[in-house]
Order: structure tokens, then sequence, then C-alpha cells
């Protein structure tokens, strides 16, 4: 690992100012669980790294609106214990605790979280080629070991796929990123926080150069929401998803009134799937139906040699979860 | 080239350390070859086996993704820390229940399971608990709930009971 200068940053201002003031390369470091290992393969080099663990930020405060604001410092384990998150967002606590060890989530923050790179083998690998690592240099997963790689929102110059399990829930729960710059403080949607590879797979959020992610709001939560996350992996625990999916649905007078559809592991950004979530809202729950969404949103899947299973795999997940929250009974393929 | 030394003060099973540690360090570093507690193992040395578990306030950590100056002023245990005249209820159960082949991963399992009781006593969840029901320490979740250290020698059924007789035993 390249030495580096170590800083504490004792709020959300001395840890803006601090890396501002670098005219090296800096990052703030927090929970470190993925940051620590790509400095250690030598994938990120910062010269300068500024500690916000100890900034102010670990609260979970109920806002007036009866939403929740998540302290952007919050470890992925309190987060997904938190009285309120079991009660109100179920969804999150299920989608962290489908995350990672235990270890791994008493270290890791939200904000972390949300920053988190991918794990395209390539991608942490310095002796391979890679769009993101280094722009222009081509991308050794195309035609290399794509089997853990994205099928939808990928581009000719990158398949990776987003990590987080985490970020599908809030994804699917409509949350706000809350950062703050030298420019003062704005707030990002999720689904426009992380951004699509395209033309410039090595620009990964929408975050402004020193930008510090200060906490994340959820909007009140809908009663009579049923929910469930689930992850198809290799092994039953501690692994990454080849598939997941969190799905959030009211039932009202026999139809889906409220439909929040999101997909994990097979996209290049938490995916939210809106193509099929506007064929479910106000329908009638059906298996037919719940085939012909999820059809729709694999319609436009692009499959490598190694991942070519993963849109069946999803198609029958988002099948087999809607059916399973809606109490749909049927033959399901 | 010369790294710049940071002095930091660790309080490690107890007792304050003071030491001059290049930032890069890791707390697993710090432990082994600057305190010489070799208790704690490097396995993978990337947060995927477990083998470097240790307790930060009570919680279990992987020291190997922690970097040494992050843990300034917090409450560190080992695997050295554990027993108090007498062996840790877990250490003595692993021993009766043959809970390891070839050791390695032990000291990890071990702080790992100090780590998990303590969450499952104070009502944590985990991914294959069920809401509103009684929470018990089933085969399920201790499965998921231990799933962060890996046993390459597949010692896990000892490992299943020495915990579970640990459970019992600390209840006491």
């Amino acid at each position: 690992m390249n030495d580096f200068t170590y800083v504490r940053a004792s709020d959300v201002e001395a840890a803006v100012s601090l890396l501002a003031e670098q005219r090296a390369a800096a990052r703030f470091l927090a929970g470190g669980t993925n940051l620590v290992d790509l400095m250690r393969e030598g994938v990120e080099r910062p010269e300068v790294l500024v500690d916000i663990t100890r900034a102010p930020l670990a609260e979970v405060q109920e806002l007036p609106d009866g939403g929740l604001r998540i302290g952007a410092m919050v470890r992925n384990s309190h987060l997904a214990g938190h009285p309120l998150v079991r009660q109100r967002y179920p969804l999150l606590s299920q989608a962290i605790l489908h995350g990672a060890s235990a270890q791994l989530r008493n270290m890791a923050t939200t904000g972390g979280n949300i920053m988190q790179r991918t794990r395209c083998c390539y991608f942490y690998d310095i002796s391979s080629q890679c769009n993101k690592r280094t722009h222009g240099s081509g991308c050794d997963a195309m035609n290399g070991y794509n089997r853990m790689h994205a099928v939808l929102g990928t581009s000719a110059h990158c398949i990776a796929a987003h990590p987080s399990d985490m970020c599908v829930a809030m994804a699917a729960l409509d949350a706000k990123v809350n950062v703050r710059g030298r420019a003062g403080e704005r707030t990002i949607a999720f689904g426009e926080f992380h951004l699509l590879p395209g033309d410039t797979p090595q620009v990964e959020t929408s975050l402004a150069a020193g930008e510090l992610i200060t906490s994340i709001d959820l909007p009140a939560p809908t009663a009579g929401l049923r929910s469930i996350y689930r992850k198809v992996r290799d092994r039953a625990s501690y692994a990454f998803a080849l598939v997941a999916v969190a799905a959030a649905i009211r039932m009202e007078n026999g139809v889906m009134s409220e439909v929040r559809l999101a997909l994990g592991g097979l996209a290049t950004k938490p995916w939210r799937a809106t193509i099929a979530e506007q064929l479910l809202r106000g329908a009638a729950p059906s298996p037919g139906l719940f085939a012909k969404a999820a059809e729709a949103e694999l319609a436009p899947a692009v499959v490598r040699s190694g991942n070519a299973f993963k849109p069946e795999l999803t198609k029958r997940t988002i099948e087999a979860v809607l059916a399973e929250i809606t109490g749909t009974e049927g033959d399901l393929q | 080239m010369v790294f710049e030394l940071h002095p930091v003060s660790l309080r490690v099973n107890g007792v304050e350390k003071t030491l001059d540690i290049e930032a890069r360090v890791s707390l697993l570093d710090v432990l082994r070859d600057h305190l010489h507690l070799t208790g704690t193992k490097k396995g993978c040395n990337q947060g995927a086996c477990g083998a470097c578990t240790v307790l930060v306030d009570g919680e279990r950590i992987n020291s190997c993704l922690a970097l040494a100056m992050q843990y300034e002023g917090r409450e560190i245990r080992t695997i050295e820390g554990l027993a108090n005249g007498e062996l840790h209820p877990l250490q003595q159960a692993f021993i009766e229940h043959d809970g390891f082949q070839c050791g390695y991963c032990t000291p990890g399992q071990i702080c790992s399971a100090v780590g998990m009781l303590f969450e499952f006593g104070a009502g944590a969840p985990s991914a294959v608990t069920k809401e509103g029901g009684k929470l018990e320490l089933t085969d399920a979740e201790l499965r998921e709930r231990m799933s962060g250290n890996l046993c390459r020698c597949g010692a896990y059924v000892g490992i299943r009971e020495a915990i579970l007789q640990a459970q019992e035993v600390m209840a006491r």
C-alpha cells in the first residue's frame, strides 16, 4: 500500500475544508472495508485520507414528515437493527442484512456503502485492462470471466455490476442523498446518484469533487406496504448477489395500488425496475402479469458468455417474489 | 522512501500502548507485529475469511481492513484478552467439542462468537430472522450469524456445538 497522510475531521465543515485544502489526491475515509482493500491492491492510491468517522453523523432521526434521516456514519449493522428501520422500512433492514458479514456490517457505514466500488475482478487486478480504472484502456471483462457481471445498464466500455444490497432497497424506497461541499448543501435523488457507465465508466456518481455525503433521507412509509428482499447467490450467506430483488407492494381493492421494484447484482447501478412497475401498478396480480412485467424489464438485457443465465434467473426470481408478496397462487414458470 | 511515523495510543486487552506507526498499518499488523499478540491470524487479508476477527467496544470487526489509526481510544479485545483466570466459556467449549482441526481460524471463530452472542443477546436481527417472532439461536440463525468466519478444515459441526454449549453456560 502506498504511504499517505492521515488527518481526522471533527465535523462536516472540517472534513469538507480539509479535503478541499489538499493539493494531492485525497479521499474521505469511513469504515474502510472497501477503500483499504482497494488501496492494498493498488487500485486506489490516495495521498491523503480524511477520516470522517469522528464527525457527528451517526444518528438516525425522525423527520417531521414521518420520514427518517440516516446519518452517513451510521454503521450498517446499527441501521439494519434500528427499531424504526425494522418497523417502518423492513425492506432496508433485510437488504443490509443480506450483504457482507456481521464483522463487515459492524465497520461499514451508510455513506461508505453507497460509495463502494464494483467487485469486477478486472477492476481489482491492476495488471488487467479496465476502463473504469484507466479510461480508454479497454475492458478485459467483456470476453473474460464475466459470470458476476451486469446485463442491464451496460455499455461497450463497461459491464461491471454494482455490488450493494443496501442501495437496492434505497432505490426502491426513493431515498434522497444529502451532500455537502464547499459550495454548500444539496440533495440528490437516489436514482440520479449512481451513473450508468456509458462512455465514461470512471465517473460513477453525480457527486462533485470534494462533496461529502452527510445523510440519507427516506420518505414517510406507506401503510400496508408488504415487502421482500430476495438475494440469489452461490452460497447461502456472505456472497455477492447473482441477482437480488427488492419488492414492496400495497394491495387495495384487489389491485396493486403501489408497486416498488428494484434489482441488484445484474446492473451497473442499483436498478429501479420502472418498466415492470408501470405494468404492475393498478393491475390485479396474476402469474401471467408477473411474467409479462419481468420479461419487459429484462428485454433490454445484453448478456456475455458467462452471465447469459441472469435474465432468466432474474425473471423467475421477480415472479416468485411478486407471487409471495401478493399471495398469488397459480403456475409459476 | 521514508514513511512518516505517527504516534498512536491503542487500548488492547485493557492495557494502553503508545506506538509510532505508519498511517497505512492495519490494526491486524499492529497487533501481530508491533504488540506481538500473534493469536489474531492473517488469513486472506481482504475481509473474506474472518481469521482476523477482534472485538472493538464489544463488537466484532475484521482487523485486516481496519487502519490502526482509526481505532485510537477504542477498547480492543483479542483472543489473548478473553480468559480471566480461567478460559472463556467459548474457549473451553471449543476444546470440549473439537471446534477446530488445524486451529488457524479458531481465534477469529471464538472472537466472532463472543461478538455474535453479544449481538444476539441485544436482539439484533439477522438475514434469516422473522420479524415479530421470538429470537432463538436456531441452526439457521447460527449459520447465518457466523458466516463471516470460514474454516477450511470444515470443523463447523464442532464449532456449532461449542457455541451452543457456551451460550448455555454464559446464560447461567
